[in-house]
């Protein structure tokens, strides 16, 4: 990596070289200095670990050693030659010479043969100052270089002499002069490919492959013709598998690959270590800049969630945050008819205070409320619902868990007594059999995608559940042993007849049962999950199924070591979404795969922090820690600090708010972060209910959909101008830390503060570590959560108290949160969503990996390249018998509602099922979605639509309306003087 | 290219690769299978052979890349391969390729305008004693001069 270069990097950034082994310790001496490392490490590292860095060009600890360069060669005393350190594993007793006039004379030889093929315009290079290679010739005390010019890859006019800077040899690049002299490759948005700087080092492949899993790259030709490809002949980067994940830039140890920021804004001189606001996954960043302009973001390779890697998004898709679409002033209106009036913050606020104040006196303390964001930090969110909870004194809060997660919440914390995901990351490379339900890894959550891959290429097994062939199911090195397609809307009879094999063929762990679960439950469940009606076969027809495959899985998952499961929205968002994470948790206790690395329940939550926000109470019926608001003795925890009688009765759920707006009941709303009307299922239902509310205060970076039907528009902060915690999906606290001013002059913290101290509040933080202690101060198990404690280790993962000073990375170790595990019954119920002569496919929803959620950040980049509009797919067959082709556009009707959006015909998809993605407001996927919902905690049932395709001429009557009222709705009138 | 031939049709692309897949480390052997069958790899077969093998086109590329006897264009009806290592050099192989080249007024890895030659470098062919020397068609040739070659080249056409 080639960020150890940079002089003034933050914390120990050091290229070990090779990658760290586990094995019995092993004593060597480098240049007579001792060491002891473990079995398999080379000589490479080993030198490393006590502070000898021997020259190296191919070599990088995140990537296996390749023994190309010939830079790292040492002596090795009673061995013949000079063996390359990076290949070479340690042996006890070894005795290894690093600096010899041999070794040197060798390796200023190599040198010179690279550089005799390379550029030496160091001062114009987009990498000087971060060049490995400009580094090694520096260490090898390469003074000359005596190989006359002659055939090389960078001089265009062919004459051998130009270096690559030279603007002698841009001008005649239309005529190449020399065959070898291959162009730029410029189609990658975020960075470029310039093969006369490379040295064919094959970091970028070998990065591509064990990294990041994608196996795009290659190494075109063979000796001194040889370059990268990324695809085949023809392809560019964008034509090419390329998933634009960074590693390959990241490897590059000279300016071959590089980002097109760096290039445009030159090298940063300093670096902060935040977190990625995208995904659950949490991946640490450093945030690199010249002053306050931030130059690029590179994976932090200390962070646990990532380890070192990163995706197109949190590496490249930064620029909205400097997007001309921002808001970066208060506005008003008095009816949203009207155009937005920009204000003064206090204006804006006193207007908003009013109102709510004015709304409570007129229609009752209950009817305004807040919706929390999944984006925005845990100090955050926690001051949202105590804002409502102790300013406007009810319960209603809310938050997007509710549409996405809110189901494993109630799930997990039945059957083990914690609403979260028992492992780790790291976890998975324990891992021998995933099943894995409803989830898209590889464009959803990307950087463990990868880590799973990783441990699937190691032999692991995957078994899919999914409508969709997705990539998992089968794609370069990666092949699931069973693709389970079953019909959208069957999750629960394919989970419980996947325990109805594994209890009546006897292959479950009788041994875990008996000392972790509760007996007598599981009897009546084993007595429930045995009844044929559960088996494979009964539930083939329904399902679609095939029983053999069901049933070979099943055995495969029981019997084949380690399982692990991994499931996602898939799962939760269906009618009976908590009923399958109950199966979900049953299948785990039945197989004993709890409690131990390599096993475990995983949800992978969807956005930043989703946790995290869940966490901190932002359910109406929770004061945050998931404690229940009716327990006396935990609101008076907080009716001590906070001063304030807590309401003891749970407030609305956000379809509870709407419906009561809807009946005029529920008037007021604060909401932070989160677009609600282009997310959440049933759009013109949301609308309505967004219209009938006299005071909607949206706060948040862009004019959203939301904001059509807002008052008050507060300016929201990126993640990058605050400080403050984001929880991901393992339960990990990271610290997202302010590397630039708030853009907008406040940080969300501060706008929640304002706004409630507008309203009487007389709240006093000054930092969100103060908010961080109350937390602390209240939660037990954030009881040993601090800034000093993150700043020390880093992350930890929660709980995180007395019993558990360092964190919890595996849950459930001895024994169940809650005691002993509990078998709930699964029983199936259709939901009511069926297809039907009017309606006959199935419609289901997801996410594409270049884009985010309702694509409000990610559109606002260049991201929108790889995918500038929501596509519907639909199998050949589905197309033919509606005569569709590729590309045609298409009417999409269901019982709510129509839009229209192109089709893309796709066998990745099951007859009589289609798909599409939710990213693009002009879509509007949700216009389609319908209002049933799982039956615990009303999450919307977004996996399953009955609709209908068919041809169209252009967009629906909702959709002009719409488009028309939006833009009437965004008109924004300057301040006055 | 100058030839009429028909594109290779995707199905009999696929019918010679799944002759293969039951070997071990099958891309070698399909190239080959390819190759023979249609005097070139078309750039068509490469994603067919990604999608058989479960690997990436980037890969098929790399590998196919390496060896010079792997074709993306079909060659000339004739192919004649003129050694340009030390032995041959040193007998005056230089001027023979340059002649050659010259002759049929097309670069290495070149074909004639009637697609009668395609020329190509080859380094060493073990007729060291006999240099310098050529293969045409797979049948080697020693101990040329320019009149041999030119003769060699008329007799293929150029």
């Amino acid at each position: 990596m080639k960020d150890f270069i940079i002089p003034k990097s933050v914390h120990d950034d050091i290229d070990m070289g090779t990658p760290a082994r586990t094995g019995a310790p092993v004593t060597l001496t480098i240049d007579g200095f001792s060491v002891t490392v473990p079995e398999g490490t080379s000589v490479m590292r080993a030198a490393a670990e006590i502070g000898m860095q021997i020259p190296k060009l191919c070599a990088s600890d995140n990537i296996e050693a390749f023994g190309s360069c010939r830079l790292c060669v040492v002596e090795i005393e009673g061995r013949r030659g000079t063996p390359a350190s990076c290949t070479t594993p340690v042996a006890e007793g070894m005795a290894v010479t690093t600096q010899s006039s041999k070794v040197k004379k060798i390796r200023k030889g190599v040198m010179e043969l690279y550089i005799s093929d390379h550029p030496l315009d160091c001062l114009t290079c987009s990498a000087n100052g971060d060049c490995e290679l400009q580094d090694m010739a520096g260490v090898v005390g390469l003074r000359d270089q005596r190989y006359e010019a002659g055939r090389n890859h960078y001089d265009a006019s062919g004459l051998g002499t130009l270096a690559q800077g030279d603007t002698r040899a841009r001008s005649v690049a239309a005529d190449l002069g020399n065959p070898e002299y291959i162009p730029q490759d410029t189609s990658n948005p975020y960075f470029t490919y310039d093969p006369s700087k490379c040295i064919v080092c094959s970091r970028c492949v070998r990065a591509c492959e064990e990294v990041q899993g994608t196996f795009a790259l290659t190494i075109e030709g063979r000796g001194f013709e040889s370059r990268v490809s990324a695809g085949m002949t023809g392809d560019d980067f964008m034509a090419s598998d390329c998933v634009s994940c960074g590693a390959c830039v990241q490897a590059c140890p000279t300016a071959s690959l590089q980002e097109k920021s760096i290039i445009e804004l030159g090298t940063p001189e300093r670096s902060v270590i935040t977190t990625c606001a995208y995904c659950g996954v949490g991946c640490s960043f450093k945030a690199e800049l010249n002053g306050d302009e931030l130059v690029r973001m590179v994976p932090y390779k200390h962070g646990k969630a990532n380890r070192g890697h990163s995706c197109v998004k949190g590496r490249f898709a930064y620029g909205y945050a400097n997007h001309k679409d921002r808001i970066l002033n208060p506005m008003i209106r008095d009816s949203i008819d009207q155009p937005w009036q920009e204000v003064s913050w206090d204006e804006a606020l006193t207007f908003a205070a009013q109102r709510m104040r004015g709304l409570q006196d007129k229609y009752g303390k209950k009817s305004i409320g807040v919706i929390t964001s999944s984006r925005c930090t845990n100090e955050e969110t926690y001051l949202v619902q105590k804002l409502t909870r102790a300013v406007f004194g009810n319960n209603n809060t809310d938050t997007c868990a509710r549409v996405c997660h809110s189901p494993t919440g109630y799930g997990l914390g039945q059957t083990f007594g914690t609403s979260a995901g028992t492992q780790d990351f790291d976890s998975v490379e324990d891992t021998d059999v995933i099943i894995l339900i409803g989830a898209n890894p590889t464009d959803a959550h990307p950087v463990f995608a990868s880590r799973m891959k990783k441990r699937l290429r190691e032999g692991a097994k995957i078994i899919v559940i999914d409508p969709r062939k997705i990539d998992l199911v089968r794609s370069a090195h990666i092949e699931a042993s069973y693709h389970l397609p079953l019909r959208p809307g069957t999750n629960v009879a394919v989970v419980s007849a996947l325990a109805h094999v594994i209890v009546t063929e006897g292959l479950m762990d009788q041994d875990f049962i008996r000392e972790r679960c509760d007996w007598d439950e599981f009897s009546e469940y084993a007595e429930f999950i045995s009844d044929p009606r559960h088996s494979p076969e009964a539930t083939e027809l329904l399902t679609g199924v095939p029983a053999a495959d069901l049933r070979a899985a099943a055995r495969q998952f029981a019997t084949g070591g380690n399982g692990a499961i991994y499931y996602g929205l898939g799962v939760t968002e269906h009618s009976q979404g908590s009923t399958t994470v109950i199966g979900i948790a049953n299948l785990a206790m039945l197989t004993g795969n709890i409690g131990r690395r390599g096993v475990g329940v995983n949800p992978l939550r969807g956005q930043n922090n989703v946790q995290g926000s869940c966490d901190m109470g932002s359910f109406p019926h929770e004061l945050p820690g998931y404690r229940h608001v009716k327990n006396q003795d935990v609101r008076d925890i907080y009716q001590q600090i906070w001063g304030v009688q807590i309401d003891s009765e749970p407030g609305l759920r956000i379809p509870n708010m709407l419906d009561a707006a809807v009946e005029g009941t529920f008037k007021g709303l604060y909401c932070q972060g989160e677009d609600i009307l282009q997310s959440d299922p049933d759009t013109k239902h949301v609308a309505a209910g967004l219209a009938a509310m006299e005071c909607v205060i949206v706060h948040d970076l862009f004019l959203n959909e939301t904001a059509n039907y807002a008052h008050v528009f507060l300016p929201g902060s990126t993640f990058l101008e605050k400080d403050g915690t984001f929880t991901n999906a393992e339960r990990r606290i990271n610290r997202v830390r302010e590397v630039m001013k708030p853009l907008n002059g406040y940080a969300d913290w501060e706008v929640t503060q304002l706004l409630a101290n507008a309203m009487g509040a007389g709240w006093t933080y000054t930092h969100p570590t103060q908010i961080m202690d109350e937390i602390a101060l209240t939660t037990p198990s954030f009881a040993g959560v601090s800034y000093d404690v993150l700043e020390e280790k880093g992350s930890v993962q929660w709980p995180c108290n007395e019993a558990h000073p360092d964190g919890t990375p595996l849950m459930h170790v001895d024994g169940f949160m809650r005691g002993k595990g509990r078998f709930i019954v699964t029983e199936y119920v259709a939901t009511e969503e069926k297809s039907g002569p009017r309606f006959p496919l199935l419609l289901t929803t997801g996410r594409i990996l270049s884009q985010y959620n309702v694509g409000a950040q990610t559109r606002r980049t260049d991201n929108s390249l790889w995918h500038d509009e929501d596509l519907l797919e639909i199998h050949p067959h589905d197309a033919e018998l509606r005569g569709l082709k590729d590309g045609q556009w298409i009417k999409l009707a269901s019982r709510s509602g129509e839009t229209t959006l192109r089709a893309k015909v796709s066998d990745r998809m099951s007859p009589g099922v289609v798909y599409t993605t939710f990213h693009h407001p002009d879509t509007q996927a949700n216009v389609i979605t319908t209002d049933f919902s799982d039956w615990a905690t009303n999450c919307p049932e977004y996996k399953v639509t009955a609709v209908q395709v068919s041809h169209s001429n252009g967009p629906t009557d909702w959709q002009e309306e719409y488009n028309a009222q939006a833009a009437q709705s965004r008109r924004i009138l300057p301040a006055a003087e | 290219m100058q030839h009429s031939t028909p594109a290779p049709a995707d199905p009999d692309i696929q019918a010679l690769i799944a002759d293969h897949l039951h070997l071990e480390g099958p891309l070698l052997p399909i190239l080959h299978a390819i190759q023979a069958a249609f005097g070139h790899i078309p750039q068509t077969a490469v994603p067919l052979i990604a999608v058989a093998l479960n690997i990436t086109k980037a890969e098929v590329h790399g590998v196919m890349s390496f060896y010079h006897d792997f074709r993306e264009v079909p060659a000339g009806r004739h192919v004649v391969r003129i050694c340009r290592a030390e032995a041959c050099q040193s007998m005056g192989g230089t001027a023979l390729a340059e002649g050659a080249l010259a002759e049929l007024g097309v670069a290495w890895h070149g074909t004639t305008p009637n697609g009668n030659v395609t020329i190509e470098p080859v380094y060493c062919l073990g007729l060291c004693a006999c240099a310098p020397a050529a293969m045409i068609d797979g049948k080697v040739v020693g101990r040329l001069d320019a009149a041999r070659m030119s003769k060699l080249l008329k007799e293929a056409g150029a």
